[in-house]
């Protein structure tokens, strides 16, 4: 019944007619997470911000429970998917104050206060990705892994059925990324949540996915999907990177690790 | 033992705080209570000093005292037009810095106050107050702003992203551009239009005519309303426009309606009292560090900081050189030209 939560139909995607990606045709249940992979330039964040419609699709649907994204009121589709975008710096706002903002789709018109609940809310997430002690802090003073579980925890606070996420570890120390990976790993088991994340390390990509989706830059298309073993190997990141890798699977997990091969 | 990282940076942030909605309440009571002093002060002081049961007698009792005269007649519609005034370019300015999400965006320095003074001189010089009566003012003024806040949105902006230093930039041109031709429009013009155009555009609170002032003093509550109908909206806006449209706000429509009031406080303050400095700069910044950068507070904080502001420096205008007055632009460009070179020269600014 779950089947195809997220459906991506022939999806075309880019900016002002000229085409970034196309024919890209991906489905994902409820509690699955795909990564989407690719050179520099292939179109993976195009693609992820053309899902819920911030960039006009060219071609093709998204559709979210059988519900196409692009047609949906905005309010709703707040409710249901929210995206984690790469933090600005220049927020002048404390860390409580910006999660809360995630509660502000459940705000009715003209609402000027938060209820009791969403101020739970941020208490909760802000708690589930061990920020709370940061919560009077300035946006703009505290570090960069700090200001990414931030974003996540107001992202989280929309309690989306779907969450978008680009590069969550970029710039995080891998301390920092096996926290936020942990916390995806958490969401999906516990609230059946769908993530669709871009990923720049295969690494990450290939142990911390149900999906990946590898996207070409010069066909302009995907050039592969499916488990990360069938997707990461060394003839389709050949074919796509142009760089030779040996890719053998981590002795503790089973799942593909990517290493550089010297020339 | 050590304590963790984690158990240490426990204690650097603030758990104790007063609950958000009464913090608001002691903030406003504060500023209200501030401006009522103010107002009090600017009604007592001047020429003819008066104490504060002249001041009361002046107001409540008989009509046919000096005192009266003094105050009914001559200090108290000032002190509305300061609040009004001050009020109504200091929500402006809030609005303009979170829309163009900069900290030097205000009225003058966007060439918006300068639009709408160009704006008024066309009407004095095509004789439309002749036909329209004073509402030709405040509707000139606001026609001169929203045309100049239109040139800079659409300028500043490409392929759907704002590029704000472009639009401070052209907003500091647009402000030259604006004050070249009204000094054009001053050479070539007859001589008892052009003492009209110098009396008005020297920036004075000296209003003498009642309907313009009631105009400008509804019109600024109206636009305090109105923006605070918008301001939870204009706090997801401050994260940018597309995490504001993932928010479920209308980013588009959001902005339509802040820009118009925008353009409406400043014109009707320009058409009335003439440019008056960065008024809209100094005190949204200050109520951003004293009150925090949530627009729900901000908004009511920077229209009390304001009034009270613009009223004080009116007194010193009127004071330092007595028996004669100075500009009251004079002190707010004086006072405001040195804050915006503090703030540019802090590094927290983000251009």
């Amino acid at each position: 019944m779950n089947r195809q939560f997220l459906d991506i139909q022939d999806l075309a995607c880019g900016y002002d007619r000229q085409m970034v990606l196309h024919h890209i045709n991906f489905q994902a249940q409820k509690g699955e997470v795909v990564t989407i992979i690719g050179p520099n330039g292939s179109g993976k964040t195009t693609l992820l911000k053309t899902i819920p419609g911030l960039i006009h699709a060219l071609e093709g649907y998204a559709l979210l429970d059988q519900e196409d994204l692009s047609q949906m009121p905005a309010k709703l589709k707040a409710k249901r998917v929210a995206m984690v975008m790469q933090p600005m710096e220049s927020i002048y706002m404390t860390v409580e104050e910006y999660v809360l903002l995630g509660r502000l789709p459940y705000f009715k018109t003209y609402q000027f206060i938060e209820d009791p609940s969403d101020i739970r809310a941020a208490d909760k997430y802000l708690e589930y990705t061990g920020i709370s002690h940061l919560k009077g802090e300035s946006l703009s003073r505290i570090s960069s892994g700090e200001r990414q579980l931030a974003t996540i925890a107001k992202a989280l606070a929309q309690e989306p059925e779907l969450l978008l996420m680009d590069e969550p570890t970029s710039h995080l120390d891998i301390s920092h990324q096996a926290q936020i990976l942990k916390l995806i790993t958490d969401l999906k088991q516990q609230h059946d949540l769908t993530v669709v994340m871009v990923q720049h390390d295969l690494n990450l990509a290939g142990e911390y996915s149900d999906q990946v989706i590898l996207l070409d830059k010069e066909t302009q298309t995907l050039y592969k999907s499916g488990s990360p073993k069938e997707v990461i190997t060394e003839a389709h990141i050949r074919a796509v990177y142009h760089t030779d890798v040996v890719v053998e699977s981590n002795p503790h997990s089973g799942r593909p690790g990517v290493f550089l091969r010297k020339s | 033992m050590y304590p963790s990282p984690r158990r240490v940076a426990r204690f650097r942030g603030n758990p104790v705080k007063t609950p958000i909605p009464k913090r608001w309440a002691a903030i406003i009571t504060g500023l209200a209570v501030l401006m009522l002093l103010s107002i009090a002060l600017a009604l007592g002081v001047g020429t003819t000093a008066l104490s504060p049961s002249g001041i009361w007698n002046g107001i409540f009792g008989n009509t046919d005292t000096i005192e009266s005269g003094i105050i009914l007649g001559i200090r108290l519609p000032r002190v509305i037009m300061g609040v009004a005034v001050g009020g109504a370019l200091s929500v402006a300015g809030t609005l303009l810095q979170g829309l163009f999400r900069n900290p030097l965006v205000e009225p003058y320095t966007l060439g918006i106050s300068g639009g709408a003074s160009l704006g008024v001189c066309l009407c004095l010089l095509f004789g439309l107050p002749g036909l329209l009566g004073i509402v030709a003012f405040p509707l000139a003024g606001f026609a001169g702003a929203g045309t100049v806040i239109l040139l800079v949105y659409s300028l500043g902006m490409r392929s759907g992203s704002l590029r704000p230093n472009t639009m401070l930039l052209i907003g500091v041109m647009i402000s030259f551009v604006s004050s070249s031709l009204v000094m054009l429009l001053m050479a070539v013009s007859r001589s008892d239009d052009l003492s009209n155009i110098v009396f008005w555009i020297m920036g004075s609170l000296d209003e003498p005519n009642r309907t313009l002032i009631k105009l400008v003093m509804g019109g600024s509550i109206a636009g305090l309303i109105l923006s605070m109908f918008y301001s939870v909206k204009m706090n997801a806006l401050t994260l940018g426009d597309e995490e504001a449209s993932l928010l479920g706000i209308d980013t588009v429509l959001t902005r339509k309606v802040l820009f118009v009031t925008a353009s409406l406080l400043t014109g009707l303050s320009v058409s009335a009292s003439g440019i008056i400095m960065f008024v809209g700069l100094i005190v949204p910044h200050f109520m951003r560090m004293f009150a925090g950068s949530d627009h729900r507070i901000l908004i009511p904080s920077s229209f009390l900081a304001g009034a009270c502001f613009l009223t004080l420096c009116d007194v010193i205008a009127r004071v330092i050189i007595s028996p004669l007055e100075l500009p009251v632009g004079v002190i707010t460009g004086i006072i405001g030209g040195i804050v915006f070179i503090y703030v540019l020269s802090q590094k927290r600014v983000a251009l």
